[in-house]
């Protein structure tokens, strides 16, 4: 029914207006986890929502905000579904979004399907002293932006998700698109942390203005 | 669902479960802050996973509170205790890159399995990442971290094997698999200058029967910590 598609529209609108409880900046159509809205009876709609990772705490919290909202706008029934495929990347994550994410003080991801972890060179060891003159006291040093950081350890390449490794040459990332400082813009900061405040972020450090930032890693 | 794919869900989903479970020990003991913080986002990752497998076999939170001991199909190794950080991340290696490498060929099928596989495999990148870096760090970094990183890779290794037998329902090449698994830890040892262990992975004197329900004697004591509060208040709610 024309009716629907229509009603449909305006409910996933609704929908993806409501905010990301743990980045309340966004919101779910700007971080992209919103998949369907549909209609199945009069008053009566099931909405799927994907998972940014799989063991994401959010999600329950996503669920019965949409409730609340739908149900104050009239609908009786409403039913939230969690689908993993295909799944959730950081690619998903809207221009606009990405724009909030480095107002609110996080790197936004870089685009790419390919990228897995990014590895970076650990400090001084005892047999690799290469990269550890600039090397922090901390979790160790990634000039992010300038590739050569950027690469395994072991086989100086950077890896993919799937354990092979990139071309000799190939930064996982666009050259134009580098990982830069949210508060001063700089793109030399180094990993304090593979692990942040969240699973999806990755703690750093700027290594011009000095201040820690959350960087919401590839995925 | 069929009966093979009931016990392989068991079996990925107790795996997540229990590691899920032992690396959320490590909160409010970690040796650094921000291992604090990655040790329980890898947790809240594997919990994640455990869930959605565990779901597809039954209900969750009966599979996970209310089975006794025998009814885990855990492998043995993820149950093992932490021990000291070196052991933990020996543990990390051993599994994250099995798990990585399991889900890569899982999401790239057509089983029941394929769209959890797709999206974890992603995730479980950044936990072999974690693993493989703080390997290096610490088998080429001081004596003292040499020797115990040599340790907990040495100790574990005898946990190693039970991995890379065939599960029912699962469909994945074992043997590709266990080359595979070989090979990087092997190249990930080595990068550390660690010894690549020499103990028996198979045979008669190997550890591991974690699939077939038999269990390590410290499984007990975790799943008691972990079961209690359900047992004891049937339905309470956070």
């Amino acid at each position: 029914m024309v009716t629907d598609t229509r009603l449909e529209a305006e409910l996933r609108a609704l929908a993806g207006s409501v905010p990301d409880p743990e980045l309340p900046v966004l919101t779910l159509a700007d971080l992209g986890v919103l998949r369907e809205v549909h209609l199945t009876g009069p008053g009566s709609v099931e909405v799927e929502l994907t998972p940014t990772y799989t063991g994401c705490p959010a999600v329950e919290t996503m669920s019965a905000d949409i409730e609340r909202l739908l149900h104050a706008h009239g609908i009786r029934e409403v039913t939230v579904r969690s689908v993993l495929s295909p799944p959730w990347s950081t690619d998903d994550i809207s221009a606009e979004g990405r724009r909030k994410l480095r107002e609110f003080g996080i790197a936004p991801p870089r685009t790419t399907r390919a990228a897995g972890p990014v590895a970076v060179p650990l400090g001084p060891t005892r047999t690799g002293a290469a990269g550890a003159a600039h090397a922090g006291a901390g979790a160790g040093a990634n000039s992010a932006g300038t590739d050569p950081a950027r690469t395994d350890v072991g086989t100086g390449l950077p890896r993919s998700a799937d354990g092979s490794s990139f071309p000799a040459n190939g930064s996982p990332f666009p050259a134009d698109e580098s990982l830069r400082c949210p508060h001063c813009d700089s793109p030399r900061s180094e990993l304090l942390s593979r692990f942040s405040s969240t699973a999806c972020k990755a703690l750093r450090r700027c290594l011009d203005c000095r201040e820690p930032f959350d960087h919401f890693k590839e995925l | 669902m069929t009966a093979a794919a009931h016990t392989a869900a068991l079996a990925l989903g107790d795996d997540a479960l229990v590691l899920s479970h032992r690396l959320g020990e490590w909160a409010g003991h970690a040796p650094v802050l921000e291992e604090e913080v990655a040790l329980a986002n890898i947790a809240l990752d594997l919990l994640g996973q455990a869930r959605v497998l565990l779901s597809m076999a039954g209900d969750e939170d009966e599979l996970a509170y209310l089975r006794e001991e025998r009814a885990f199909r855990n492998l043995q190794l993820v149950e093992q205790p932490n021990g000291d950080f070196a052991h933990t991340l020996a543990r990390q290696l051993y599994f994250s890159t099995y798990q990585h490498l399991l889900y890569g060929q899982l999401a790239t099928g057509d089983s029941v399995f394929a769209p959890l596989a797709g999206k974890a495999v992603h995730e479980t990148a950044y936990h072999r990442d974690h693993a493989e870096q703080w390997t290096r760090r610490l088998g080429d970094g001081t004596e003292e971290s040499h020797r115990r990183m040599q340790r907990a890779a040495t100790a574990l290794w005898q946990f190693t094997g039970e991995m890379f037998q065939p599960v029912e329902g699962v469909p994945a090449d074992w043997q590709q698999l266990e080359r595979s698994w070989q090979q990087s830890v092997t190249e990930v040892l080595t990068s550390a200058t660690l010894e690549v262990p020499e103990g028996p992975r198979t045979g008669a004197w190997k550890a591991g029967a974690g699939r077939q329900g038999l269990h390590t004697e410290s499984f007990g004591r975790m799943l008691a910590e972990m079961q209690h509060l359900h047992r004891s208040h049937p339905g309470a709610r956070w």
